[in-house]
C-alpha cells in the first residue's frame, strides 16, 4: 500500500496531534449498518484544526455515509466522535450545527426565488420585534463575505447566479451559523476548472481564518492539490492517510481501488468515411417557444466517437431526446444512414439501429420494480431474443440476462432480481450490455459513466472503444471533460443549445475546454 | 428471493386485509349489538340440505362472473397506471344497447348470442375510448372524464330504457326493454352440476362463467406474455422509460381504454343472458364500483381477481340470510368497505417488505464489492434531475442510504 503515513494503523489512546493540541475532528471505529450491509467499519479519522482534509474514495466507498454520520444524520452503530478532544452525541443536524459543523451538499440546497440574503438566512433569521432584520443580516453577511472573499451579492436573486455563485451561497450559509469546521461532499463535481480554482482560493482563505474544511472527493488531482492531508476510505472502512505533498496521484489511486486508475484515452483512429447519422440544423423549442436545441448539425461516422461538451443545461438532454424520437423538431432533419428519419417514431429509430444509453437511467433506462430479464426487454421488445411474433420470449431474454450478466460483470443474484436491487454501476453496465448487444450503428451514449465506480468506468469505456474500433459511430454526450477528451475523435461545444465551437481532443485542454463551455473562451481560438 | 417467499410476500397483503378487516366488522357488529360470532356463523352457512349448499354456490358463481369480470377491466387500465373509474357507465350502456339489439333481431343460436357480444362490446370500449382520446389529445385526467362519463352514462341508459327503448307495458311498475328471444339465452351449466351428480339448483348456473374464464386467461397472457402487454406494463411502471424504449404512450393510452372498456362491456352480460333477458330499472348496478374493489384486492392479477371476486361473491350472498337472521345486512357492506381500506395499506406494506428484501438480496449479492448501491453516496457528477439524489440527502431515512 502506498504511503501510509501519517496517523494510519492502529488507534491511538489520546485525542491529540503531535503538538498536544486536541484534534477538531475525531472519528474512532465507527461502524454503521444498514439493513444487510455494513456501510462504514471501523472508520479512524483525525483532523487537525485550520487544515483542509481530503477524504477520498470510490462512488459507494461510504464516504457520504460517513459524512452524515459526523453532520448527525443518522447515528453510528459503534465509535465516538470526539470534537475538539470532547465526546460528542449528535441526534440531528440541528446538534451538528450547535457544535459547530457545516454540511455544503453537493446538490444545492437553495430557493431559487429567494435573494441571497434570504437564503442565507432561511431558518436562522435574525429578528426585531418578530420581524426578520435585514439590516443585521445584511451587515453580518457582509462580514461574513469580507473576511472570507466569497463576493457575496446579498441582494441578487439566487436564480441569476452562476453554479460557482451559487456554492459559495452554500459556503455562507454555512459560515452565518456558526460552523468552524466545513464539510464539502464532492464540491468539485458540478464546476468547470476555473470556477474549482476560484473554490480553492475561497478555502485557502477559510484556512487562514483558521477554519477546518472537510473536503470529500474522488478526484485525486484536485485532492492533492488543496489538501493538507488525506485519509482514504476503500468499501467502508478507512485505508490510511497519505501526504499529498510526497504521495503521487498514481498511489492515492492505488490506496483507493487497489489497482492503476484506469484512462479514458483512445489514440488511433477508426474513423471510416461512411456517415451513419447526419444531423442537420434541427431545432426544438420547449414550453416557452424558445429554442433549446438552436439549429445544431451534427455529421457521425462510422467509428467515430463525437463528443458534446456543455455545461449542464445547455440543450444536450434536448438534442438527445430530438435524436430519439422524443422531442418533436422545429425545424431541420435527421438521417441514419442516409435515410431520412426526422419523422420516424422512437421505436422506428431503435429498430433502424440507434442504440440508447440514457442520461437518467432510472427515469429513462430501467424499470426498477422488474426484474432484470424483462429490463433487458425493455427498448428491444420488437426483436429476438426478447420477441417472439406478437408474444415475449421470456425463455431466451432471461436466458440472454444471464449472457448480458457475464459479459458485461452485472453482478446480481440472477435474472429475476428486481433492478432497483442493483448498484448504480451495474444497473448501468446492464444498460450498455443490452444496447451493445442489439448491435446498433449509432450509439447515443448520455453521461455513461455517470455515478458509477471506477471499476465499472474503466469497464464501460472498453466497450465503447471496441465498439468504435468495430465500426459503431457514437454520440458522446458527459460532463466528465476526461472522458470527452479521451474518448472523442470530434469535440463539439454546446452552450444555450447551440454548438459553438469544435475542439480536437488531441490538444485541447481541460482547461480550454472549459472556457469554450462557459463562454469565456470564443470558438474563434478553437481548431 | 426464493419462490416460497415472494408467494408468501403476495398473500400477506390480502391476508392481512382480510383479517383486519374481519376484526373491524366484528367491533362494529358487537357495537350495533349482535354478537359478531352468530353474524360469521349465518355468513359461512351455506344450507342444511345438499340441494340448498348447491344452490348456496350457484348464487356465488353467479355474482362472482361480473364481479371477475369488472376487476378484470379495472385492472388492465390499472396495469398501465390509468383509474377507470368508469366502468360502471360503461357496463351499464353496453348492456342496454346490447338488450335493444339482441331483441331487435332474432338469429341462430349462436350468432344471435355472438351479435349481443360483439355490441357490448363495442359499446364498452366506445365509451372507454373517449376517455383516452380525451386523455390524449386534451390532456384530461381520466379519474376526471371517467367519473363524468358515468354520469352521462348513466342518464343515457335512463332516457333509452324510458324512451326509445322501452319495451315494458305503459304504467307498469318495473320499466324495461323488450325481452330477447330465446335464440339469445346464453345455455347454462345445470347440466354440469347434475353430471356431477349434484342435487339440480332452483337457479340456473350461468354458462357465461365460461366465458368469463376464457377472458380471464386470454387477459393473463396478453399481459404477461405478449410485446403489448409488456409495452402496457413498462408504461404503468415508469411511462418516461417506456416512452424512451420506443413505447407511443399516446397510443397505448386508447389502446388500453379501449381494451378495458371492452371488457367492461361484458361485466352485464352474464345476467341479462342467463337471467333476465332484458334490461331494466331492476337491473344490477354497482358492479362496476365493486369491480375497482376486486381489482384492487387482487393486486390487479388475474388469478388474484378470480379470488377477490369469489369472495366478494361470497360475502353478498350473505346479505339475505343475514337478513333472515335479523341481523343488517350491511355487515357484509362493512365487510367489504373495510377490506379494501385495509387493502391499500397492506398493499403498500407488503411493497415496501419485498423492497427492501430485495435490496437486501441485491447488496449480498453485489460481493465484491460489498458496499457498491448500499453506501449512500450520491453519484458524484448526477446533475439536477438524476434519479439519484431524489433518495439521498433526507435526514434520518434509512432508505436514503441504500438508494
Amino acid at each position: 500500500m502506498a504511503a501510509p503515513g501519517g496517523a494510519g494503523g492502529s488507534p491511538s489512546a489520546e485525542a491529540s496531534a503531535a503538538d498536544g493540541t486536541p484534534y477538531a475532528v475525531e472519528l474512532r471505529g465507527i461502524t454503521k449498518r444498514f439493513p444487510g450491509v455494513v456501510a462504514n467499519k471501523d472508520i479512524e479519522l483525525r483532523v487537525r484544526r485550520g487544515e483542509v482534509h481530503a477524504i477520498v474514495g470510490e462512488n459507494g466507498a461510504g464516504k457520504s455515509t460517513l459524512m452524515k454520520t459526523l453532520y448527525g444524520m443518522h447515528r453510528p452503530d459503534e465509535g465516538t466522535i470526539l470534537l475538539d478532544g470532547r465526546e460528542v452525541h449528535f441526534r440531528s443536524p440541528a446538534d451538528a450545527i450547535a457544535a459547530g459543523i457545516g454540511m455544503v451538499h453537493q446538490h444545492f440546497m437553495l430557493a431559487d426565488n429567494f435573494t441571497v440574503l434570504e437564503n442565507v438566512v432561511l431558518g436562522s433569521e435574525p429578528t426585531r420585534r418578530g420581524r426578520l432584520d435585514r439590516a443585521e443580516a445584511r451587515s453580518r453577511i457582509v462580514d461574513i463575505s469580507d473576511r472570507y472573499s466569497l463576493g457575496l451579492r446579498p441582494d441578487e436573486l439566487v436564480e441569476d447566479l452562476g453554479v460557482g455563485d451559487r456554492q459559495r451561497v452554500e459556503i455562507a450559509k454555512v459560515l452565518y451559523r456558526g460552523a468552524t469546521t466545513l464539510i464539502l461532499d464532492e464540491p468539485t463535481a458540478v464546476l468547470v476548472p476555473q470556477e474549482v480554482d476560484e473554490l480553492f482560493s475561497n478555502l485557502a482563505e477559510l484556512k487562514r481564518e483558521g477554519l477546518t474544511v472537510i473536503f470529500i472527493s474522488h478526484k485525486l488531482d484536485e485532492v492533492r492539490r488543496v489538501a493538507d492531508s488525506i485519509t482514504v476510505i476503500r468499501r467502508g472502512t478507512t485505508v490510511g492517510t497519505a501526504d499529498p505533498r510526497t504521495t503521487t496521484t498514481k498511489q492515492l489511486a492505488e490506496m483507493m481501488v487497489g489497482s492503476e486508475l484506469p484512462t479514458p484515452e483512445t489514440r488511433t483512429s477508426t474513423v471510416r468515411p461512411t456517415v451513419v447519422l447526419g444531423v442537420r440544423e434541427i431545432s426544438t423549442l420547449n414550453a416557452e417557444g424558445r429554442a433549446v436545441v438552436d439549429r445544431v448539425s451534427l455529421t457521425v461516422r462510422e467509428g467515430e466517437v463525437v463528443g458534446v461538451a456543455g455545461v449542464e443545461g445547455n440543450g444536450q438532454a434536448e438534442l438527445v431526446d430530438a435524436i430519439m424520437g422524443l422531442r418533436p423538431l422545429s425545424g431541420g432533419e435527421i438521417s441514419l444512414g442516409g435515410e431520412d428519419i426526422s419523422h420516424w417514431s422512437t421505436r422506428a429509430r431503435r429498430d433502424g439501429g440507434i442504440g440508447f444509453i440514457p442520461e437518467d437511467r432510472h427515469r429513462q433506462g430501467m424499470l426498477l420494480d422488474a426484474p432484470l430479464w424483462e429490463n433487458r426487454i425493455l427498448g428491444h421488445q420488437t426483436r429476438p431474443p426478447a420477441a417472439k411474433g406478437p408474444f415475449i420470449d421470456r425463455r431466451a431474454a432471461r436466458t440472454d440476462t444471464e449472457r448480458i450478466m457475464r459479459e458485461y460483470d452485472v453482478r446480481a443474484p440472477g435474472a429475476d432480481t428486481l433492478a432497483v436491487a442493483l448498484s448504480g454501476g451495474n444497473q448501468q453496465k446492464l444498460i450498455v450490455g443490452r444496447e451493445m448487444s442489439a448491435g446498433p450503428r449509432v450509439l447515443i451514449a448520455a453521461h455513461p459513466t455517470r455515478g458509477v465506480d471506477v471499476g465499472a468506468q474503466a469497464a464501460i469505456w472498453e466497450l465503447l472503444k471496441d465498439a468504435r474500433a468495430e465500426g459503431m459511430g457514437i454520440v458522446l454526450i458527459s460532463a466528465d471533460l476526461d472522458e470527452l477528451i479521451g474518448l472523442s475523435d470530434t469535440l463539439h461545444v454546446m452552450l444555450r443549445g447551440a454548438l459553438v465551437a469544435t475542439l480536437d481532443p488531441a490538444r485541447v485542454t481541460p482547461e480550454e475546454l472549459g472556457g469554450h463551455m462557459t463562454g469565456a473562451a470564443t470558438s474563434a481560438g478553437a481548431a | 428471493m426464493s419462490v416460497v417467499r415472494r408467494i408468501g410476500l403476495a398473500l400477506l397483503a390480502p391476508a392481512l386485509a382480510i383479517t383486519v378487516a374481519l376484526v373491524i366488522s366484528a367491533i362494529v357488529i358487537a357495537l350495533i349489538g349482535e354478537n359478531p360470532l352468530d353474524a360469521f356463523r349465518v355468513m359461512t352457512d351455506l344450507g342444511d340440505t345438499p340441494a340448498q349448499q348447491v344452490q348456496s354456490i350457484v348464487v356465488i358463481l353467479n355474482r362472482f362472473v361480473p364481479l371477475f369480470l369488472a376487476g378484470l377491466a379495472v385492472s388492465v387500465a390499472f396495469r398501465m397506471g390509468l383509474f377507470n373509474i368508469g366502468v360502471e357507465g360503461q357496463y351499464r350502456l353496453a348492456t342496454i344497447l346490447a338488450a335493444a339489439v339482441g331483441a331487435a333481431v332474432v338469429l341462430p343460436g349462436p350468432l344471435h348470442l355472438l351479435l349481443i357480444v360483439v355490441v357490448a362490446v363495442a359499446v364498452g370500449a366506445l365509451w372507454a375510448g373517449i376517455v383516452g382520446v380525451l386523455k390524449v389529445t386534451r390532456g384530461v385526467s381520466e379519474v376526471i372524464s371517467s367519473i363524468m362519463l358515468n354520469f352521462v352514462a348513466l342518464g343515457l341508459a335512463s332516457y333509452l330504457l324510458t324512451g326509445p327503448l322501452r319495451g315494458s307495458e305503459e304504467g307498469a311498475s318495473v320499466v324495461t326493454t323488450t325481452p330477447i328471444a330465446e335464440s339469445g339465452w346464453f345455455p347454462d351449466l345445470n347440466g354440469l352440476l347434475t353430471g356431477l351428480g349434484l342435487a339440480e339448483p332452483r337457479s340456473d348456473l350461468y354458462g357465461f362463467l365460461v366465458v368469463a374464464l376464457i377472458v380471464g386467461v386470454l387477459v393473463a397472457v396478453l399481459i404477461k406474455r405478449t410485446r403489448f402487454g409488456f409495452d402496457l406494463r413498462a408504461t404503468g411502471m415508469s411511462p418516461s422509460a417506456a416512452t424512451a424504449s420506443g413505447v407511443d404512450a399516446r397510443s397505448m393510452v386508447v389502446k388500453t381504454m379501449l381494451l378495458s372498456g371492452a371488457i367492461a362491456g361484458l361485466v352485464g352480460l352474464p345476467d341479462l343472458l342467463g337471467d333476465t333477458h332484458q334490461f331494466g330499472t331492476e337491473f344490477t348496478a354497482g358492479l362496476g364500483f365493486l369491480g375497482i374493489a376486486v381489482s384492487l384486492l387482487g393486486r390487479n392479477s388475474p388469478l388474484g381477481i378470480a379470488f377477490a371476486a369469489l369472495l366478494f361473491a361470497f360475502l353478498d350472498r350473505a346479505a339475505l340470510p343475514l337478513q333472515f337472521a335479523d341481523i343488517p345486512s350491511s355487515v357484509v357492506t362493512i365487510i367489504q368497505g373495510t377490506i379494501v381500506l385495509a387493502v391499500v395499506i397492506a398493499n403498500e406494506i407488503a411493497r415496501r417488505l419485498a423492497l427492501r428484501s430485495a435490496e437486501r438480496a441485491g447488496a449480498s449479492a453485489a460481493t465484491p464489492p460489498p458496499l457498491s448501491g448500499a453506501g449512500g453516496d450520491t453519484p458524484p457528477d448526477d446533475g439536477p434531475g438524476g434519479g439519484d439524489q431524489d433518495r439521498t440527502g433526507q435526514p434520518g431515512q434509512p432508505q436514503g442510504a441504500q438508494a
